[in-house]
């Protein structure tokens, strides 16, 4: 009982569990985010090619260890370099 | 000069937002700062239980807001004990949609230059009563115990702040047990450190002094036994700019450890 105690502290399940849980949250809070992500990447890319902003995809994937951002943005047309 | 306007906020609810309150309200006024504490937890008024201040009050928050009371100044009540301390309490017979936001701000506004220091003690949750006690502030104290919920409402409430454009709360991590941490049954400050990663401005013990103190309606942090008291008194050095080293977790040193220090002499 006391050597099971020592390795399972209650706590580490306490902090592993809080991290989970958390990941979930704060994906789901920044979904209002992403929207505003969304619209401002539509607007700095469009100024140097053209985007099918329909098909314009910004995922948060998060899981227990890391989260990364990722955009998938269909080209239609680069512009020419101005001058 | 115009005072800092401070929201001591949790999202869960019962984890010592007011004891908090009542506590560094006290602890900056003994300080001679002059300061004043709004009950912004309209309905389940408290504060003043909290401060011993309940058979005092004449006017409360709504009144000020729809006016009754001529000016803010005259449903301020002073504390029994210090005389730059005040307290504006609570309507409790009200609900929470007794008060606005835009209300709110505008009693704050008239306080702010008269005072050091304006605390407002927030409800719990994050409907609207929440919304009236952040739309005044400019800073936040977020208040958690060491348990799994009332971290994550913590999480919670860390964002909703940074809606409001509060950046910077700070952390009073709450009735810390720690027998409890020793044994590995409670997280500790460096966890929860980790996870919340916002700026730490107190550790406070759990504390049987904190329950005699309310009963007797004298905050802890006036008692120099109570290390809950002690812990305050911590917190408020600190929001007053001192670096002030942090409780060791492990509470009491052992034996060895009390032989030490008083042959070190401390
Ligand atoms: N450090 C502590 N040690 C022991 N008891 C404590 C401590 N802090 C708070 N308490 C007790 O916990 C209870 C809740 O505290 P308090 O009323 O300050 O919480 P709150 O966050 O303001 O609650 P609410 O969300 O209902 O407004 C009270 O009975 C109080 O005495
Ligand atoms: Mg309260």
């Amino acid at each position: 009982m006391k050597l099971f105690r020592e390795e399972f502290p209650s706590k580490k399940q306490a902090v592993e569990r809080l991290r989970l849980v958390l990941v979930h949250d704060r994906a789901q809070v920044s979904t209002g985010l992403l929207e505003l992500l969304r619209e401002e990447i539509i607007t700095a890319i469009s100024k140097y090619v053209d985007i099918d902003e329909e098909e314009l995809e910004i995922e948060l994937n998060a899981t227990e260890s890391k989260a990364e951002l990722v955009a998938n943005i269909p080209v239609v047309r680069v512009r020419r370099p101005l001058e | 000069m115009a005072g800092r306007v401070i929201v001591v906020t949790s999202g869960k609810g019962g984890v010592g937002k007011t004891t908090t309150v009542a506590n560094i309200g006290t602890g900056l006024a003994l300080r001679h700062k002059k300061v004043v504490m709004i009950d912004a937890d309209i309905g389940l008024r408290n504060l003043d239980v909290v401060m011993g201040l309940e058979n005092r009050i004449v006017y409360d928050l709504v009144d000020v807001a729809e006016k009754t009371c001529r000016s803010v100044s005259k449903a301020l009540i002073k504390d029994k004990r210090l005389s730059n301390l005040f307290l504006l309490p609570a309507a409790q017979t009200r609900n929470k949609d007794a008060l606005t936001p835009e209300q709110m701000i505008a009693i704050v506004d008239e306080l702010k230059d008269d005072f050091d220091y304006i605390l407002i003690d927030c409800p719990a949750g994050i409907e609207g009563g929440f919304q009236n006690a952040v739309a005044a502030a400019s800073e936040a104290i977020v208040i958690t115990t060491p348990e799994i919920s009332a971290v994550r409402d913590a999480d919670r409430i860390i964002g909703l702040l940074q809606e409001k454009e509060i950046y910077d709360p700070v952390l009073v991590l709450n009735r810390l047990r720690p027998e409890m941490v020793r044994k590995g049954d409670m997280m500790d400050v460096d966890d929860i450190n980790d996870i919340l990663a916002i700026k730490l401005l107190g550790i406070v013990p759990d504390d049987e002094e904190i329950i005699i103190s309310t009963n007797k309606g004298e905050p802890a942090v006036l008692n120099a036994h109570s290390k809950a008291g002690e812990a305050f008194r911590n917190v408020v050095r600190r929001m007053e700019g001192e670096e002030v080293p942090f409780m060791s977790v492990d509470g009491e040193p052992g034996l060895f450890g009390r032989f030490l220090k008083i042959l070190q002499g401390k």
